[in-house]
């Protein structure tokens, strides 16, 4: 029972991470209709944000600091390396961000090294929960990110601009017969992307306090993973598919047999329901116009 | 007076001159059609007038503004929309919420009030059908829907790109009867059509597009009497 209970609680703060990641992705390539390969290393700048700013030993400064960094980062980015791609092939895009995403990875490490550097933001405690040791920093990422996917699934269902994300998803040309700009609005959702990332980030470090330039590669391909599996560019469909993916690696890690295949067999599961439902969990299925 | 004019207008798809430098001009309160068959070059005018393909050389000026390098979403703002060809209606938004973006760069609440009101009674359809999800609407609707959200912002010019394309002849007549009271309402009018004897009924000016020239122009009465407009695009 114990064991139940505290692989279950690890897998949901796990996911949680996954979950806040997924959601960047899958604003991204739902309104910006780009996989944004580079958003896992965002992660990793957000987490060398951190543990310089922790110098001055404020957790929540670092922790804005690393937004504003990682906001800065992400719209930057786009500006340079993605807009004068637009209309591009998608895969001269893709190609791109993985060129960005070794960019930063590079440019961590020649300025930080290759040894990782150990940084506690903050200590929570922990709490027991029918017997088991639950630490209050995974309560803390779940709650977050759910209370950030109601904001982001209201935000977009409700304003203005929530709705002009969507009407430039669906289609570019008409929107800005709307008089909506097009780039202002994929600046923002990349802008919105990479404070999640940093926020992910933060999360990490709440788990494993350790930075290294490699940190955002893995999660940002399981969070990646997640995204398609709950139904790329649905918000509640990323939430699903984190926190999905993260049980799944928990019971998998705690099952000494397959334990060593764990990667192996979230990257299976995401095959097996390609294969089965194409879309994701949550997906839409889009007529695409020609 | 000229609303808009159009010099010189080239536009070319990777080695393809699409549009070989044509121009034409709108004058305030006409109807002007443009006619020609598939491949014209119809859309590819509309669509490179509004800045949504690039324009290789040439020059628009609307309203006595020089607007050939003005991206499209500020083009709106000056009082030019466009129904685009296909309708293009946001499929996953309501047909509320659809006119919502139509209005997306009116700051005045009681002015989208009103103009929602305005499109409801022009077309009761909507207003029974306006938490429908738009993508469910039938194709005459959508078509109405497509309209209504390009008045929202009370163009001066409003362009219409096959707007007849896929409708029930009943609709058809419906939809030419509205722009011809639009027109009269004082909105100008600029109509791409296949339709070549719907739209030049209605026109008091018309071009003749072919493989990206203006072959032939006149008033919408001498070329639905000319020989060639006959032959070509009348059945006749």
């Amino acid at each position: 029972m114990e064991v139940i209970v505290s692989t279950l609680i690890n897998g949901l703060s796990l996911g949680g991470i996954y979950a806040m990641i997924a959601l960047g992705y899958t604003m991204v390539y739902g309104i910006a209709k780009m996989l944004n390969f580079a958003h896992g290393d965002i992660i990793m700048v957000g987490g060398y944000t951190i543990f310089v700013a922790m110098a001055v030993n404020n957790p929540l400064l670092a922790v804005l600091a690393a937004i504003i960094v990682c906001v800065i980062l992400g719209v930057v980015i786009e500006k340079v390396a993605y807009r004068p791609l637009r209309g591009a092939s998608p895969l001269a895009v893709l190609i791109t961000a993985i060129g960005v995403s070794y960019l930063l990875q590079s440019l961590a490490q020649i300025i930080f090294g290759s040894a990782p550097k150990m940084v506690t933001v903050y200590e929570f405690g922990s709490v027991e929960f029918l017997g088991a040791t639950m630490q209050v920093s995974s309560l803390v990422t779940l709650g977050v990110t759910v209370v950030v996917m109601t904001v982001l699934t209201l935000f977009v269902k409700c304003t203005r601009l929530g709705r002009a994300m969507i009407a430039v998803s669906e289609d570019r040309d008409a929107a800005q017969l709307m008089g909506i700009n097009v780039n202002g609005i994929i600046t923002i959702t990349f802008a919105i992307g990479s404070s999640l990332a940093a926020l992910a980030g933060l999360f990490y470090l709440l788990k494993a306090p350790n930075v290294s330039f490699t940190m955002g590669a893995m999660p940002g391909i399981k969070a990646f993973t997640a995204a398609v599996i709950g139904g790329i560019g649905s918000i509640p469909g990323a939430m699903l598919g984190g926190i999905l993916l993260g049980i799944v690696e928990s019971i998998s890690y705690k099952i000494a047999a397959i334990a060593p295949y764990t990667d192996a067999i979230e990257f299976s599961i995401l095959i097996l329901i390609l294969l089965v439902k194409p879309t994701g969990f949550l997906g839409k299925k889009r007529r695409e116009k020609v | 007076m000229a609303l808009m004019e159009v010099n010189n207008l080239e536009v070319y798809y990777g080695v393809i001159r699409a549009l070989k430098g044509i121009s034409f001009q709108v004058n305030e309160g006409e109807i002007v059609s443009l006619i020609g068959a598939n491949g014209a070059g119809k859309t590819t005018m509309m669509q490179s007038v509004v800045g949504i393909i690039p324009k290789r050389s040439g020059t628009v000026i609307f309203d006595g503004q020089d607007i050939t390098k003005t991206p499209c979403h500020k083009i709106v703002k000056l009082g030019m929309t466009q129904v685009p060809e296909g309708r293009r209606i946001f499929q996953e938004l309501s047909v509320y919420e659809n006119l919502l973006m139509g209005a997306y760069s009116v700051k005045d609440q009681q002015r989208f009030k009103e103009d929602l009101e305005a499109a409801f009674e022009r077309f009761p359809r909507l207003a029974e059908r306006r938490k429908q999800i738009a993508g469910t609407l039938s194709g005459g609707e959508q078509q109405m829907l497509a309209m209504s959200r390009a008045l929202m912002t009370r163009p001066k010019l409003l362009m219409l790109d096959e707007p007849s394309m896929g409708l029930a002849p009943i609709l058809v007549d419906q939809i030419f009867e509205i722009i011809k009271e639009l027109n009269a309402a004082g909105t100008t009018i600029l109509l791409v059509e296949q339709n070549a004897s719907k739209a030049l009924e209605i026109s008091d000016r018309a071009y003749v597009l072919e493989t990206g020239s203006v072959t032939l122009s006149g008033t919408g009465k001498e070329l639905a009497n000319s020989p060639e407009v006959q032959k070509a695009y009348l059945g006749g």
